[in-house]
């Protein structure tokens, strides 16, 4: 598999724990499932995946949907709104 | 339903409902309903002293419309809007405020009992807590931190 180049934006407790709010980076990871475990690796992310949403290109999506050039990815922890 | 504004949006600063609530107005409504949530000062006996909120605004907005669109669908409603703060806020600010205008109260109350019950569920959003004694911590993201527990609380992401 290739490498893709991919946006990730970081939200609440993410972003503190990434610290920082966004990154570009080139990930071999095929799938945002892939992808979260290779960040889980680099920062001090509690948060299991079960516990998550995941949206690709600012919609809700499927951990198991192949990423491509480009996508911009959040994980979303559990919301809290109202 | 009444064109105009978006029915969801968001505000980063104190906003008055006023304007909101005429902008639902219209001569076929015999009812309106609104729900408005405020910062309250302790939550699961903590006192909290303020809140932040933060929203992955794009994808919210969209889910917000959606809410409001089923909410439409669901309900013989003329109008409804939903209005939700971010940033910090101090005990007692309003933090969300739903309207619904209906020819009937009962649709009105139950439209608006669906969208906060459905935003707070399903709209990105997420709320800091500060303590009085210095701590904070994210709601609903903190006590199911412990590594331990993660297998058990694992769960497939519900579909809607």
């Amino acid at each position: 598999m290739g490498a893709r180049r991919i946006r990730v934006q970081y939200y609440a407790v993410l972003r503190e724990q990434a610290g920082k709010g966004h990154e570009e980076l080139t990930t071999a990871a095929a799938t945002p499932a892939d992808l979260y475990s290779e960040l889980q690796s680099r920062y001090p992310f509690h948060l299991g995946r079960g516990q998550l949403k995941v949206a690709v290109n600012t919609e809700f999506s499927e951990w198991s949907r192949p990423l491509n050039e480009g996508d911009v990815v959040v994980f979303i922890p559990p919301m809290a709104g109202g | 339903m009444k064109a105009g504004l978006n029915a969801f949006r968001f505000s980063d600063r104190p906003f008055a409902t006023g304007g909101l609530r005429e902008a639902l107005a219209d001569p076929a409504a015999g009812g309106f309903a609104s729900f408005e949530g405020w910062v309250r000062n302790h939550n699961d006996g903590l006192p909290v002293t303020r809140l932040e909120y933060e929203a992955f605004e794009a994808l919210a907005i969209k889910e917000g419309e959606r809410i409001i669109a089923e909410a439409r669908q669901r309900f013989p409603i003329i109008a409804a809007a939903c209005v939700h703060r971010v940033g910090s806020l101090a005990i007692g600010e309003l933090a969300v405020w739903v309207g619904v205008s209906a020819k009937h109260r009962d649709e009105a109350f139950q439209a608006c009992r669906y969208i906060i019950d459905e935003v707070k569920h399903r709209v990105p959003i997420w709320k800091k807590e500060h303590y009085v004694n210095g701590d904070s911590g994210w709601v609903n993201c903190e006590r199911c931190a412990a590594p331990h527990e993660r297998a058990s609380h694992e769960h497939p992401p519900h579909e809607r």
